[in-house]
């Protein structure tokens, strides 16, 4: 009797997980296969895998479209914007867990003060101050935004982590005649490399996906991320199904990609993040 | 002796501040500047991109009490309210009962928990986009789902429909965002102590007043930061109502948010809703006041220690 129950309550949980599965995973499936249909075979057969999986429409909005420049544009403004985050954020990181100086705590508690401030709210100065910068309608605006973006959650992470980091090496070094910059560059970051990658992947995923700044600060076609492109793109081939969906798969393959490849990391950063928070 | 440590001691301090300028320099001038110009912007009106005339309080008072501003601003607010209690329910409520499932021990587990995640690393704007196409009436393939199964009568065109649009946009918002309440709510439940639930189980205590009496007072300081996170990230919510029904909140502006409102009152030329860069300002400053007092409400409802 026991055992049955046991096994009945595992059949319902399995049943229960399975369709929960289904109404997370089905949709973006669908986006999937659907860009490998063509325009008939969508309405005809909306449910299943395509007959033969052919790449027309992708070959289409590559042709139409430059999404060459759109990648580039979403590439070059994740990679510097991240490789700053990581310089300036640990960096300051290393000072404030290592150092006594005056207005430190406070200096601490005013760049995690970042974590709960809706940057979007400050749009409009920002706006006003790429104007005058000359940075409207260039990605450079788009870097500088997400890198103070960044800061917070990056000198939240590697502080935590810098602080554990027994004082013992540094001082050996200092002993041996090394400079501080020195033993912030040799000592400190080779160890602080885990907590690197976890502000890079925390990270990521906003910046490739933001879409409000772009909308705001970029116009010109030359200047489009990939979000931007998908939105312009979207209503401009809203009737034409097969494209669209082709459209959204590329927009967010990389991220599928990225999280599938780095979901272990990506799980574990998260919930460690998580518990302190 | 003394001379070189106190050499080197000068020469640390100097470091401290090389080490410290960068990020307090973009820091300050991109994310704390902005914010505080973008509330003194609201006290000036004015044509153009900077206002130049101060006015005191009249956005303000402009804002809650004349036509059309205070009809957008509390309709775009209690829209607001709605959409955050829908997504909150989702969020909670599912989530906290996919967790429970997904912390026991069986086969495929890990597999089940990495895949609730997945939807969350899309971009919100697609997955607002993806769900037009799968609700609208031409395709509308969740309609030839429900005929499937024998509810024809429940078709309708969702996001067209004022009573069932932003139950629908909500309901998107639900399902790409619960990866975060499960990641937080299953490191919680994995944090609890095997011990206590085998002893509780050795006390004969079922799985209901295991929840009841274990799991869920101890995850209520994690419902309270799941409350705060979607609380801040629905009032200043905006791709998903731009990719599914506009930023003018169709139809009939009942799906109309403060994100879509601060959008349209400070960017949007006049035909398209534009009230100017001051009443935007003005629009952003409320919405911050609103998100600070929501924040502080909460903290203190769930007692969470930051």
């Amino acid at each position: 009797m026991f055992k049955f129950k046991k096994i009945f309550s595992l059949a319902f949980l399995y049943i229960i997980l399975i369709n929960y599965t289904i109404i997370v995973i089905y949709p973006i499936f669908l986006m999937i296969i659907t860009a490998f249909k063509g325009n008939k075979e969508i309405f005809l057969s909306p449910y299943g895998l395509p007959q033969s999986w052919n790449f027309n429409n992708f070959v289409k909005i590559f042709k139409a479209q430059d999404y060459a420049t759109y990648f580039r544009n979403s590439i070059l403004i994740a990679v510097i914007s991240i490789f700053l985050i990581l310089v300036i954020s640990s960096l300051a990181s290393y000072v404030i867990a290592k150092y006594e100086f005056p207005l430190r705590n406070f200096l601490y508690i005013y760049f995690l003060a970042g974590l709960m401030i809706p940057i979007k709210l400050g749009t409009v100065n920002i706006l006003q101050i790429m104007v005058k910068l000359h940075l409207f309608d260039n990605i450079v605006s788009l870097i500088i935004v997400y890198i103070a973006m960044g800061i917070p959650i990056g000198i939240f992470i590697l502080t935590d982590f810098i602080r554990e980091i027994p004082e013992e090496l540094s001082n050996a070094a200092r002993i041996d005649g090394c400079s501080e910059p020195r033993i912030f560059f040799n000592i400190i970051i080779p160890l602080l490399r885990p907590a690197l990658a976890a502000v890079a992947i925390f990270n990521f995923v906003p910046i490739w996906n933001e879409f409000w700044f772009p909308l705001i600060l970029i116009q010109s076609n030359s200047m489009w991320t990939v979000p931007l492109a998908t939105a312009q793109l979207y209503g401009q081939y809203q009737t034409q199904y097969g494209l669209v969906f082709a459209i959204l798969t590329v927009a967010s393959l990389p991220v599928i990609v990225f999280y599938l490849i780095l979901s272990k990391q990506f799980v574990k950063g998260l919930s460690a993040g998580a518990l302190k928070g | 002796m003394i001379d070189v440590y106190l050499k080197k001691k000068k020469n640390k301090r100097y470091y401290i501040l090389i080490f410290l300028l960068p990020a307090i320099i973009i820091y300050t001038s991109f994310m704390a500047l902005p914010l505080f110009n973008s509330m003194i912007m609201s006290f000036f009106t004015g044509e153009g991109l900077i206002p130049n005339q101060f006015c005191g309080f009249e956005n303000y008072i402009k804002l809650f009490t004349k036509i059309p501003y205070k009809e957008r601003f509390f309709n775009a607010f209690w829209n607001n309210v709605k959409f955050f209690l829908m997504v909150l329910i989702i969020q909670d409520f599912v989530g906290l009962f996919v967790s429970i499932l997904v912390t026991r021990k069986f086969w495929g587990n890990t597999f089940f928990r990495r895949i609730t995640y997945l939807p969350t690393t899309l971009s919100v704007l697609v997955a607002g986009f993806l769900f037009c196409l799968i609700l609208n009436p031409i395709w509308g393939l969740f309609d030839k789902i429900l005929i499937g199964i024998g509810l024809e009568s429940w078709v309708r065109p969702w996001l067209g429909d004022p009573a069932t649009a932003l139950p629908a946009i909500s309901f998107v918002t639900g399902w790409q965002y619960l990866g975060i309440p499960i990641l937080f709510f299953t490191a919680a439940i994995d944090g609890i102590d095997e011990e206590i639930l085998e002893a509780a189980k050795i006390d004969g205590a079922g799985t209901w007043s295991i929840i009841k009496y274990i799991i869920l007072p101890l995850i209520t300081p994690v419902i309270g930061i799941i409350t705060i996170l979607t609380f801040a990230g629905n009032f200043t919510g905006f791709d998903i109502v731009y990719a599914m029904t506009g930023s003018m909140g169709a139809p009939g502006y009942v799906t109309d948010i403060l994100g879509t409102l601060f959008y349209r009152a400070a960017f949007a030329p006049k035909i398209w809703g534009g009230w100017g860069i001051g009443m935007g300002a003005t629009v952003a400053t409320i919405t911050f006041i609103i998100i600070f007092l929501g924040v502080m409400f909460f903290l203190f409802i769930f007692n969470v220690k930051e």
